[in-house]
């Protein structure tokens, strides 16, 4: 046998192990994404169908499913709230968020990337550290924080804890991700204009920011979809229905309207899920990077 | 000698608000959680305590722990069950499974974009919000509507064998658990292998093949052996998170339940360690805060023990990078 027949085996055995490898391809990689795909299916389906044949082939195209975007949702005496209002509030919990965010971890990124300090190694193994962390289980203890600093139950004011919270559980895995984007800028750059003569402000304004702006993208994205997504927190903390966001609006919806109007559920679960849809579509190569440097589960 | 203190308090001003932030959000939780694992907080005192913390109408007690590891709460060996056949199922989908669908996705198929839909599509219950992924569950399970059943008639299930309803009914409610956590878990899996597997040299395989192995020895001989680390990565950094999270199981018994969770979720067997701490502390009409922070804190110990573990096993490289390979 020649090298050429050993690089591209016709034989029979390598047939065989061929078909092997793609059956296996399909049974482990293809197979078990059905469910996956018949639920994104169906929810862009039945958010425009009034009846649904089989989950997922539609009949009856209607824009009913959306009234809630123009008329009260109602379900026999209890109205729920107005949907613009909630959606309101998640917007005002997701950029309360990401500001935070944003503007504290790209300062300490900078300080952990590019300034000597005593304890600097012990800062980051520290950072690591709590990004393992499981902040989950800290529910009780911040809800006894959060009444102690008299933020429960006082409307927007909780939102505004809530969003304190969320920021600081989400800052340690944000400063890792833009000191990642600082650690790739090289020092002669920064060096150059500190030569020339500018300040370390001018430098840091003029040199540094414009090529950290992806990072900032990155966190910003990044943070805006983890306070969007939020729904623990908000379920714990806000017990006063004006003040819900969307998913925990959905979470009441769904128990209430499952056996009546898989219709509107979808139609809103869609709406919601529109800000996921774009960033995910327009950055994806971004959020993977993200997702592969740093994953919380 | 003005520069010189400047230098020093500097990198200071840049990480004060960092600091602030982990200290009101990490460090207080924790210790508070500590704190609050040894008194018998609970809604009789509670308003008392948020004004005062050392108020006198808070005792000091060893109860909870004489309730958890003696067992008095008759639930607490439920729960310990509960939640081992949940980690460990989960896990092996975490690790094991997701080594393979990875080396068939990063190696088997070797068309980019092939590949590439095959990863975006198993990014997606990640990467969809938690409520709408727990909203098309409930449609998913749905007897009537949804399509689970359906799809096992297909394949040739017989009817007898379907629940009435997968969120009620154990042993199917557990295996649902298990599936929903394993779709997001997988993903995990995924990203850390394909990347190892995408950062492993070219030369080393071709050679292999150019010598006659077939794409099976190659994954078995090549790819596994050098997976070994990544792999321990997944399972140590998969414990840790699964012990504690509970997120997905409340949002979807919860909604599908109608908003009641707690009492859903144990007569469906689902009722994760974590899980019970959190309801005894918002569910239980008696809110006991100290209990469900004793049973936070044996997690809160788990959990430092483990990244302790984890630092000595990785060393502080490895763990920023878990996905590198060292040939």
């Amino acid at each position: 046998m020649g090298v050429k027949d050993r690089l591209f085996p016709v034989g029979g055995t390598a047939l065989i192990l061929n078909i092997l490898k793609y059956i296996v391809v399909i049974i482990v990689a293809v197979v078990p994404l059905i469910p996956i795909w018949t639920m994104i299916l169906w929810l862009a389906v039945q958010s425009f169908s009034g009846k649904v044949i089989l989950g997922i082939i539609p009949s009856d195209f209607t824009f009913n499913n959306w009234r809630f975007l123009w008329s009260p949702m109602k379900m026999g005496l209890k109205e729920y709230p107005n949907i613009w209002p909630i959606t309101l509030n998640t917007l005002f919990l997701a950029l309360g968020v990401t500001g935070l965010v944003v503007f504290i971890s790209t300062l300490g990124g900078y300080a952990l990337s590019r300034m000597e300090f005593k304890g600097r190694v012990g800062l980051m193994q520290f950072i690591i550290a709590l990004h393992a962390f499981p902040s989950i289980i800290l529910l009780i203890a911040l809800f006894v924080i959060l009444n102690h600093l008299g933020l429960y139950g006082k409307g927007i004011m909780t939102l505004v804890g809530i969003i304190l919270i969320k920021a600081g559980l989400e800052i340690p895995m944000a400063t890792w991700i833009i000191k990642g984007f600082f650690d790739a800028i090289p020092w002669d750059l920064e060096w150059a204009a500190l030569v020339d003569g500018c300040t370390r402000w001018k430098a840091w304004r003029t040199v540094i920011l414009p090529l950290v702006l992806p990072g900032i993208g990155a966190i910003s994205i990044f943070s805006f979809l983890s306070g969007w997504s939020e729904f623990l927190l908000v379920f714990t903390y806000v017990k006063d229905e004006a003040y819900y966001t969307l998913p925990v609006l959905i979470y009441y919806m769904i128990g209430e309207y499952k056996f009546i109007d898989w219709g509107m559920l979808a139609a809103l679960g869609l709406f919601y899920a529109i800000p996921t849809i774009i960033f995910f579509s327009t950055s994806q190569k971004l959020l993977l990077r993200i997702y592969v440097g740093g994953i919380k589960r | 000698m003005v520069l010189k203190i400047s230098r020093k308090v500097l990198p200071w001003i840049f990480l004060a608000p960092m600091l602030i932030m982990i200290v009101f959000s990490w460090i207080a939780p924790v210790l508070l959680t500590v704190y609050l694992g040894f008194t018998d907080l609970s809604s009789k005192n509670f308003l008392d305590f948020v004004r005062n913390f050392f108020t006198e109408k808070v005792h000091f007690t060893l109860e909870n722990f004489d309730k958890i590891f003696f067992a008095k709460d008759p639930y607490i060996v439920e729960a310990l069950t509960i939640t081992a056949i949940y980690v460990l199922s989960v896990l092996s989908i975490n690790s094991i499974f997701a080594l393979v669908l990875s080396i068939a996705i990063a190696y088997f198929i070797r068309n980019e974009v092939l590949s590439m839909i095959l990863r975006v599509s198993w990014l997606i219950p990640r990467i969809m919000p938690g409520i709408i992924y727990a909203l098309v569950w409930n449609w998913f399970i749905d007897p009537k509507y949804g399509m689970l059943n359906t799809l096992l008639k297909i394949v040739g299930v017989p009817e007898a064998w379907l629940p009435e309803s997968w969120l009620l009914t154990p042993p199917y409610s557990q295996l649902l658990m298990i599936m929903v956590n394993g779709y997001v878990g997988a993903s995990f899996g995924m990203i850390i292998y394909t990347a190892a597997i995408k950062s492993i040299p070219t030369d080393i395989i071709n050679a292999a093949l150019v010598d006659g192995a077939s794409d099976f020895q190659v994954a078995r001989h090549i790819i596994i052996p050098l997976l070994k680390w990544p792999m321990l990565f997944v399972i140590s950094w998969q414990t840790l998170s699964l012990l504690s999270s509970y997120e997905y199981i409340l949002m979807i018994w919860g909604s599908g339940g109608g908003g009641g969770y707690a009492g859903i979720a144990r007569a469906a067997k689902v009722m994760v360690w974590s899980l019970y701490s959190y309801s005894k502390a918002f569910a239980a009409e008696e809110h006991l805060y100290g209990y469900a922070s004793a049973l936070s804190l044996i997690l809160v110990i788990t959990g430092v023990v483990l990244i302790v573990l984890y630092f000595k096993l990785f060393g502080f490289r490895r763990l920023m990078e878990p996905s590198r390979i060292e040939v």
